[in-house]
């Protein structure tokens, strides 16, 4: 056994998904889908599952609110454990880290982690009625200030401190585009050129309407199992979850963050790192790698110029190298370390309660191999990142 | 007389600031001015529970700026037919950056990062009710300062 696999962590026995589109299917029964296919995949029984914890989606009513509850009546009363999560785009990577700490404090051996949604087209806008002390309200209410606004200051400050370009931004879309074109999951499954993607409107400047990800309907399922009950069941050489970090920004957070109209006050003294960088490096502390160690990594395109800003924030290039990463094909599926080999939510589109666990999919399908036509050559080491809204946000990385 | 957006997170007249809350305790500087009714400092070092009114720097420095060239969702209100608006948010030298609608007649090609933006109130898109914004400086545009606060 390598140092690698030693140490804490739990197995992933199983993954699986429902096709990312507009189905005009319920969220249930996409959620259902992904969880059985995951079942299947782990060769798991129902009856075995201990622990069923679901992903929340705030748009589907009561069975949203209770998803953990809903997915597991749908499945059939096993009569497991249970737990829902939310935390905006970090809610797949929260009901994980639910998972996998009861499964390494010994009270849990196999458990369901599931996350669906069905999301409406336009725009993602806070919830009807008039609150004046919510902040996700005040910032639509007073300043008109939508996801993509925020994805785009981000954006122009790329261009305006290291000279990223509009083409920069498109090559991304061009890039994972490729990517998804044999994802059997993804929504989008075209090429697109440069031209295409400058020649969209633009939503917000610099961003045109394909730099930015679509909204989607969509649902991922993980199952995650003890190392000893990975024995018993007779699963050789499993992907392994070494970490989940699911830290909270530290105060002072000094970069914009969405919903928030403004940041804390730095009082002169920058913070030593950002959230999004210490996302990435508690991850990495608690699997004990390092950004060398990293073959692969599925990250939040949001937007494409947000992919640029991960891959520094994960510490694979310097800050404001990450063009230069780009240009070069680094990042591409036969590169040096491919981003979004799966296509990421540039083909698949954003629904939110399952994006995290689709991360955590596409990269069990890559270290064992599976990928089939988007496939990173003998990869061993990958990490997710995503940041939700309001100091949400995970990474997660997974070993073979 | 109009009355501003939002009670009391900014002051009108010539000279219009953003209002921000200190601890009493650390000096930490907030904005919007929320603090005190949630009763507690955020610094985690800190205890403290009392808070004074402050006005913040007029004039700041652009973090970061966009605009929004597709009419955003309700509760925002758009004029019909819908204009499109830019947005910028401004570092003040208190080390807050503040997010703000740029002044009429500014787009993003009066901005760039780290240019000089200064604090004016005008009247909100739809309706009479009053609103900060950001006016950028130095941008080309000939613009008397308060203007926008006394239409």
């Amino acid at each position: 056994m390598s140092a690698r696999t030693s140490g804490p962590g739990v197995a992933v026995a199983g993954v699986g998904m429902h096709p990312w589109g507009k189905w005009g299917r319920s969220f249930v029964q996409y959620g259902v889908h992904a969880a059985r296919a995951a079942l299947t995949d782990a060769g798991v029984a129902w009856t075995d599952v201990d622990l069923v914890v679901g992903g929340e989606t705030v748009r589907n009513g009561y069975g949203g609110y209770v998803a953990g509850s809903t997915f597991a009546q749908a499945l059939g009363w096993n009569g497991a454990r249970i737990a829902t999560s939310y935390a905006a785009c970090a809610t797949g990577a929260q009901a994980l880290d639910t998972a996998r700490a009861r499964i390494l404090a010994g009270l849990s051996e196999v458990a369901l982690v599931v996350g669906a949604d069905t999301t409406p087209k336009g725009f993602l806008a806070p919830n009807a009625g008039e609150r004046w002390d919510d902040p996700d309200w005040l910032r639509f209410r007073l300043l008109g200030m939508t996801n993509p606004a925020y994805f785009a200051m981000y954006a122009r400050r790329r261009m305006d401190l290291y000279g990223a370009t509009s083409e920069d931004f498109a090559q991304v879309k061009v890039k994972n585009s490729k990517h998804g074109l044999n994802n059997p999951n993804a929504r989008y499954r075209k090429e697109v050129a440069v031209e295409d993607v400058l020649a969209s409107a633009v939503v917000s400047d610099p961003l045109h309407l394909l730099d930015i990800c679509a909204t989607s309907d969509g649902a991922a399922a993980v199952i995650l199992v003890s190392d000893d009950y990975a024995r018993r069941h007779g699963l050789v050489d499993p992907v392994r979850m070494k970490a989940v970090s699911t830290v909270t920004p530290t105060f002072p957070n000094t970069v914009l963050d969405m919903p928030m109209l403004s940041t804390d006050s730095s009082g002169g003294v920058e913070p030593e790192r950002t959230f999004k960088e210490s996302l990435a490096l508690a991850a990495y502390e608690e699997a004990g790698l390092g950004p060398e160690d990293v073959d692969v990594a599925e990250v939040y395109d949001l937007s494409t110029a947000l992919e640029l800003d991960w891959i520094e924030d994960l510490g694979l290039c310097k800050r404001g190298e990450a063009e230069s990463l780009l240009r070069a094909g680094d990042t591409t599926v036969g590169g040096r370390i491919p981003v979004n080999p799966s296509g990421g939510l540039a083909c698949f589109g954003e629904a939110v309660p399952a994006q995290a666990l689709a991360q955590v999919c596409e990269l069990t399908w890559q270290l064992r191999g599976q990928a089939e036509g988007r496939q990173v050559e003998g990869a061993r080491v990958g990490i997710t990142a995503n940041q939700g809204l309001f100091g949400h946000g995970s990474a997660v990385v997974l070993t073979r | 007389m109009t009355a501003p957006a939002i009670e009391g997170w900014f002051t009108t007249g010539p000279d219009p600031t953003l209002t921000g809350e200190r601890c009493t305790t650390c000096t930490t500087v907030y904005f919007p001015p929320t603090i005190a009714a949630s009763g507690f400092c955020r610094n985690p070092a800190c205890s403290g529970e009392e808070f004074e009114r402050v006005q913040l720097s007029r004039r700041g420095r652009v973090w970061s700026y966009t605009d929004a060239q597709y009419q955003p969702p309700k509760p925002y209100s758009a004029p019909e037919p819908f204009e499109p608006f830019a947005l910028a948010a401004v570092e003040l030298p208190e080390g807050i950056v503040v997010l703000g609608q740029v002044a009429r007649g500014y787009g993003v090609g009066d901005l760039k990062v780290g240019a000089e933006a200064e604090l004016v109130v005008e009247p909100e898109a739809v309706g009479d009710k009053l609103i900060w914004k950001w006016l950028p400086l130095g941008s080309g545009h000939v613009t008397e300062l308060g203007e926008e606060a006394d239409q």
